[in-house]
């Protein structure tokens, strides 16, 4: 009996050593996309000259930034450039930066994925950008430019989450997304945070054609090559929800559209 | 002996800080910080530089080296029961602990590689006190007081102590169960007022959140009045066994401290060292329940320290609650 009782503890032990062959950092970053990128095989969306412009705009006096403490960190007490949290990036003239526009309704077909890498850094311990958008396929390299060690923690609702770490200074590795995800029902795009440094986030929009922007402290946003027709556009803020109107632009035309985002 | 009871007295402080470790990760969100099991960062775990646990790593990484420690402590232990402990239900303990060890490393692994889900991370955290209570029990086993000490602790003679004693660990583990549920689930301020919950003695509106949360102050109150009772009778019934009434004292007292961290980490907003206070004093809570019932029932261990006991002392010493019945 005591053999046996032996024998199944060093059994458990060495499944236990077997995992360390199967090291998560030591796999190398797979996409998640099967070739040719995740867009449907149906009609190919237009695309056109007409434009959706506007701004948008914070009323009142925004919360005040608060300071960040990471001296949980040395390196990123050294290294930090910004350690105030940018919640609400507000212009001069009430532009809100971090806005994430996009066309959320009135398109059809299907659109190819750019080709055009989007890069998020980890510089002073911080994301850059904070907020973006991708197409569905569309690569996104992540970056650790910081001398110290990060992981990158994906946790989306409908695409594959993902959790890996980079521990040296320059490391990179890409990552698709195969599916829609932004602002479903209001609640966040897909965010990325650092569990090392637990007040570094970022929020990616994954959308299946090209129309979004991502505001600066400005405010000011642009969407061009969009065809004729109605859209719904949204404006989506991170700490101040979704807001949605309904837009006609003619062919070549541009047509105007403000957001106002207020506190509370 | 008396050297492995020390040794097991270590071993328990040593599981105690480990369970501190454990609820330092959830406290600080950490659980995540090192994508990687068992290697850190694709360094083998040992060989990971101290200068390099900054941030969640310190805590994450920490519980991890903490966990190896007592898992070694835990080989050590089943071993030297096996060498020279003469009690056969006592080395099959030891291997149950060391089984209970290496499932819980094997199911801390499991939970970082699958992003924490929730039932992996409520048995990591059932399965830590289960081995906590194992070498409390053991410390036990093998103390002079259960090995030369009288026999006949009353549970034959006191049926109500005999069914207090065993359900006041039954319900703490019951609730241990659900406080985890609510821990892994994000539900800690699912109800964000304390003593009432939204201005109500019952929720006004639901959600699986609420009700966890909810089921764990319904709880709180069973546990308590469970652990109220069991004193109550035991100071009533038997105030001469102080080898029982000890117990019951401590652990209405860690429940008491229990009830107080419960409603601090409500109204701190899960303050790190108070949420983790509630995890090590809940553990302790256990443990003092599981070693009052181990007492009160110790009749029911036919050879329990019968190879050292002198044979003159075989004999069962009426309680004083039983005697007075008869």
């Amino acid at each position: 009996m005591r053999h046996r009782t032996f024998w199944i503890l060093v059994s458990l032990a060495a499944i236990a050593v077997a995992g360390a062959c199967n090291s998560r950092s030591d796999v190398p970053p797979v996409s998640i996309v099967p070739e040719g990128g995740g867009a449907a095989a149906n009609a190919v969306g237009a695309t056109g000259t007409s434009t959706v412009s506007g701004s948008i705009t914070f009323e009142g006096e925004p919360p005040a930034p608060e300071t960040i403490r990471m001296n949980s960190d040395p390196v990123c007490v050294k290294e930090a450039t910004n350690t105030e949290t940018e919640y609400y990036v507000v212009g001069d003239g009430g532009g809100l930066g971090n806005v994430f526009v996009y066309v959320k309704e009135g398109l059809s077909g299907s659109y190819s994925a750019s080709g055009e890498t989007i890069v998020l850094d980890q510089q002073g311990c911080r994301y850059t950008p904070h907020v973006f958008g991708v197409q569905v396929g569309q690569t996104v390299q992540i970056t650790n430019s910081d001398p110290t060690l990060h992981n990158i923690h994906a946790t989306p609702a409908v695409n594959a989450e993902f959790n890996t770490g980079q521990p040296i200074q320059g490391m990179s590795m890409e990552r698709t997304f195969d599916q829609v995800e932004v602002a479903p029902d209001g609640s966040p795009m897909v965010p990325f945070k650092c569990d090392v440094h637990g007040w570094m986030n970022a929020y990616v929009g994954v959308l299946d054609h090209p129309y979004f922007v991502t505001t600066g402290p400005d405010g000011a946003f642009d969407i061009g090559n969009l065809p004729a027709g109605n859209y719904v556009i949204a404006a989506w803020h991170e700490m101040l929800g979704e807001q949605t109107q309904n837009v006609t632009v003619g062919d070549g035309a541009t047509a105007n559209v403000s957001f106002t985002f207020t506190a509370g | 002996m008396r050297w492995l009871h020390f040794y097991l007295r270590f071993v328990v402080a040593a599981s105690l800080l480990l369970i501190v470790a454990g609820g330092l990760v959830t406290s600080t969100g950490s659980g995540l910080a090192v994508p990687d099991w068992p290697n850190t960062y694709g360094t083998f775990m040992f060989a990971f530089p101290f200068s390099q646990m900054v941030g969640g790593i310190f805590y994450e990484h920490g519980h991890r080296l903490i966990a190896s420690t007592v898992g070694l402590l835990t080989i050590g232990l089943a071993v030297w029961l096996a060498r020279i402990e003469p009690r056969r239900w006592v080395r099959r303990l030891g291997w149950t602990a060391l089984a209970a060890v290496v499932t819980q490393g094997l199911l801390g692994g499991i939970t970082v590689l699958y992003f924490l889900p929730a039932p992996v991370s409520i048995s990591h955290a059932g399965l830590a006190q289960i081995f906590f209570a194992l070498v409390v029990s053991l410390t036990l086993f093998t103390s002079p007081g259960w090995r030369t000490g009288p026999g006949g602790y009353g549970a034959r003679s006191d049926p109500v102590l005999a069914r207090l004693a065993l359900a006041a660990p039954a319900v703490i583990y019951g609730q241990i169960l659900i406080g985890a549920t609510m821990r892994h689930t994000g539900a800690g301020l699912a109800i964000p007022d304390f003593p009432l919950a939204f201005g109500h003695l019952v929720p006004p509106q639901w959600t699986t959140g609420i009700a966890i949360h909810f089921a764990h102050r319904v709880g709180a109150v069973a546990v308590t009045a469970m652990v109220l009772a069991t004193a109550g009778h035991l100071l009533f019934h038997h105030p001469g066994r102080r080898e029982l009434t000890r117990p019951a004292l401590l652990l209405s007292a860690l429940v008491l401290v229990q009830v107080g961290l419960g409603a601090w980490t409500v109204l701190s907003g899960r303050q790190v060292a108070v949420n983790t206070a509630h995890v090590a004093v809940g553990a302790a809570a256990f443990a003092a329940s599981v070693v009052l019932a181990l007492r009160v029932h110790r009749e029911r261990f036919a050879d329990a320290g019968a190879d050292v006991r002198p044979a003159s002392s075989d004999a069962a010493e009426p309680i004083a609650g039983s005697e007075a019945r008869a």
